[in-house]
């Protein structure tokens, strides 16, 4: 079958000779992918960043598809179901589960205790080929895959597997109150979603940051907001003070993570020479640009082991910091809700569709972020139409 | 720089989700009082384990990846990762960052012995910069160029040089 195969680092390419998927476990389908996202966090496994990134594996978290094949055990789907397929791999069963906390189960990463499992994320995550091919081996078929409801377009649902819940998230973890002043750094996928749902939230201000004006001039007409390139400020900290009477955000949102550019320090020891988990820039600025008694909401990924982060800070300020991988499952019923009200139209954050032949263009397009690239949708050639 | 400002009747559902207890993730811990999905208690065993698991956990996790299992002196240097340290550990990240690096090369000679010749403009996505990037693109295609002919170029000038009569 036709599949991403990842060669190192900036190198990835579509491959026609990778085996079939199997059923492996009594609870597994074999899904025929019909769109697979690349993710923003896809480019930190492109990057080299990520440890146990092996060259012959196939990323993609982010897909929807059509049930082909069903294991003995499985009762909640069918063959022939048009499933979202949601990045955590969760058991269903274990404590976290039983909590809805699907994005930190505790049966499906065996490489990192830390982790759950994640579709096409490294064996850090498990070590599960990703849905950037043609056909995806999904374990415990019965727990996430959801059936796209028939007046949802497929466009709309693939973000429902990851980017939409991921920025919904971050804003209930900024626990927001109404007239909350809110400060996101990213204007990504997420860091728009992050933006939208903070208006629903009642946020009495929401504000953007990043470096790439054709990200900021989108997230102002899709949120709403305000969007500021910080590239124009001497320092965003002290920006973000003056413009909120010099006592700082009531949230911060990070929807950057570990590739964050804003700082040379933070860059050469993070990102080139590997001394930390990437560059938290991003994270310093969020931390530093709260109020006193804040909450920091983190969702931009980091990887092992540690970061340079101003935790004195964190401490001194009496700031509540707060991350998780968003728990999808949990999300979608309510957020399908928002799309057929007419608040939110989440396809328009897909600026390029791209045969998944070409997958080595799509990466580069997107990492380098070109021809105002947002995010890039893989189309496999049976889903071509 | 121009600060904007924003009117909230202007902007779309805004405060339709300002009841905190209309949020799904309020509050985090929230069991799942419909179900999850799952019918069972203990998830049946994936059978035929053969990659490596944390020294923090007691054992392989129900379900697991299969792709791509460790193989050779990247697999060699996998094994001792998982073997000696545990995740808190930075030696046991930056040996398998250095694994993943060894396995670059593996895969290059895989790639051959199995005759396919890698392609590594088509990799990088190298048509995206002639499209976008077209100063760029001409720049490096033309240094790429010199610095390919101009050895060339020197030593065909010095043999033709030492093959004229009384050329030293």
């Amino acid at each position: 079958m036709l599949a991403t195969n990842y060669r190192g680092p900036y190198r990835i390419r579509a491959d026609f000779n990778k085996p079939m998927p199997e059923i492996e476990h009594p609870n597994d389908a074999i899904v025929r992918v019909t769109r697979s996202l690349i993710c923003g966090s896809d480019l930190h496994l492109y990057h080299g960043l990520v440890p146990d990134c092996r060259v012959g594996s196939t990323f993609g978290h982010e897909f929807t598809g059509i049930i082909e094949e069903i294991g003995s055990s499985v009762q909640n789907v069918k063959v022939g179901d048009h499933v979202i397929v949601p990045f955590n791999i969760a058991c269903g069963s274990c404590v976290f589960c039983r909590n809805q906390l699907y994005g930190n189960c505790h049966e499906t990463s065996p490489q990192a205790s830390a982790m759950a499992g994640f579709f096409g994320y490294s064996h850090t995550t498990g070590g599960y080929d990703g849905g950037q091919a043609e056909f995806v081996r999904v374990p415990f078929a019965d727990v996430g895959p959801y059936i796209i409801p028939d007046d949802i377009d497929v466009d709309d649902a693939v973000l429902l597997a990851d980017a939409y819940p991921t920025g919904y998230q971050a804003a209930e973890m900024a626990d927001i109150s109404q007239g909350d002043t809110v400060v996101i750094f990213g204007a990504g996928p997420v860091g728009i979603f992050a933006a939208k749902a903070a208006q629903w939230m009642g946020a009495g201000r929401v504000i953007v940051l990043d470096r790439e004006n054709y990200r900021l001039e989108f997230v102002k007409k899709f949120a709403q907001c305000e969007a500021y390139n910080f590239l124009e400020m001497d320092d965003p900290v002290t920006f973000i003070k003056k413009i909120t009477d010099f006592m700082g955000a009531d949230s911060c949102i990070d929807a950057v993570g570990c590739e964050a550019s804003g700082s040379k320090l933070q860059g050469i020891l993070g990102v080139k020479m590997k001394i930390q988990a990437g560059s938290a820039i991003a994270l310093q600025w969020a931390i530093n640009s709260v109020k006193k008694g804040g909450t920091v909401s983190i969702v931009g990924v980091y990887g092992p082991t540690a970061n340079l982060v101003p935790i004195g800070n964190a401490v001194n300020k009496g700031i509540t910091l707060r991350g998780n991988q968003a728990s999808v499952k949990r999300h979608i019923p309510h957020l399908i809700q928002k799309i057929r009200d007419g608040l939110i139209k989440p396809s328009e954050v897909l600026t390029h569709k791209v045969p998944l032949e070409e997958v080595g263009e799509a990466y580069h397009l997107f990492s380098s972020k070109l021809d105002n690239c947002i995010k890039p949708v893989l189309i496999p050639p049976s889903a071509m139409h | 720089m121009e600060f904007q400002r924003i009117d909230h009747k202007d902007i779309v559902g805004w405060g339709v989700d300002a009841d905190k207890s209309v949020r799904p993730n309020y509050p985090m811990w929230k069991p799942a009082t419909e179900g999850t999905g799952a019918h069972w208690a203990i998830p049946e065993q994936q059978p035929n384990f053969k990659d490596f698991y944390s020294m923090e956990r007691p054992g392989p996790t129900h379900v697991f990846g299969s792709t791509v299992p460790p193989k050779g002196l990247s697999g060699l240097i996998r094994k001792l990762s998982f073997a000696k340290f545990s995740e808190g550990h930075w030696e046991h990240w930056i040996l398998l960052l250095m694994a993943d690096r060894i396995g670059v090369f593996e895969g290059i000679i895989d790639d051959v012995l199995h005759g396919t010749m890698p392609r590594l403009l088509k990799e990088r996505g190298w048509e995206v910069d002639k499209k976008f990037k077209t100063k760029r693109y001409k720049k490096v295609v033309t240094l790429s160029a010199l610095a390919v002919l101009a050895p060339i170029v020197f030593i065909a000038f010095n043999m033709n040089k030492n093959e004229q009569p009384g050329a030293r």
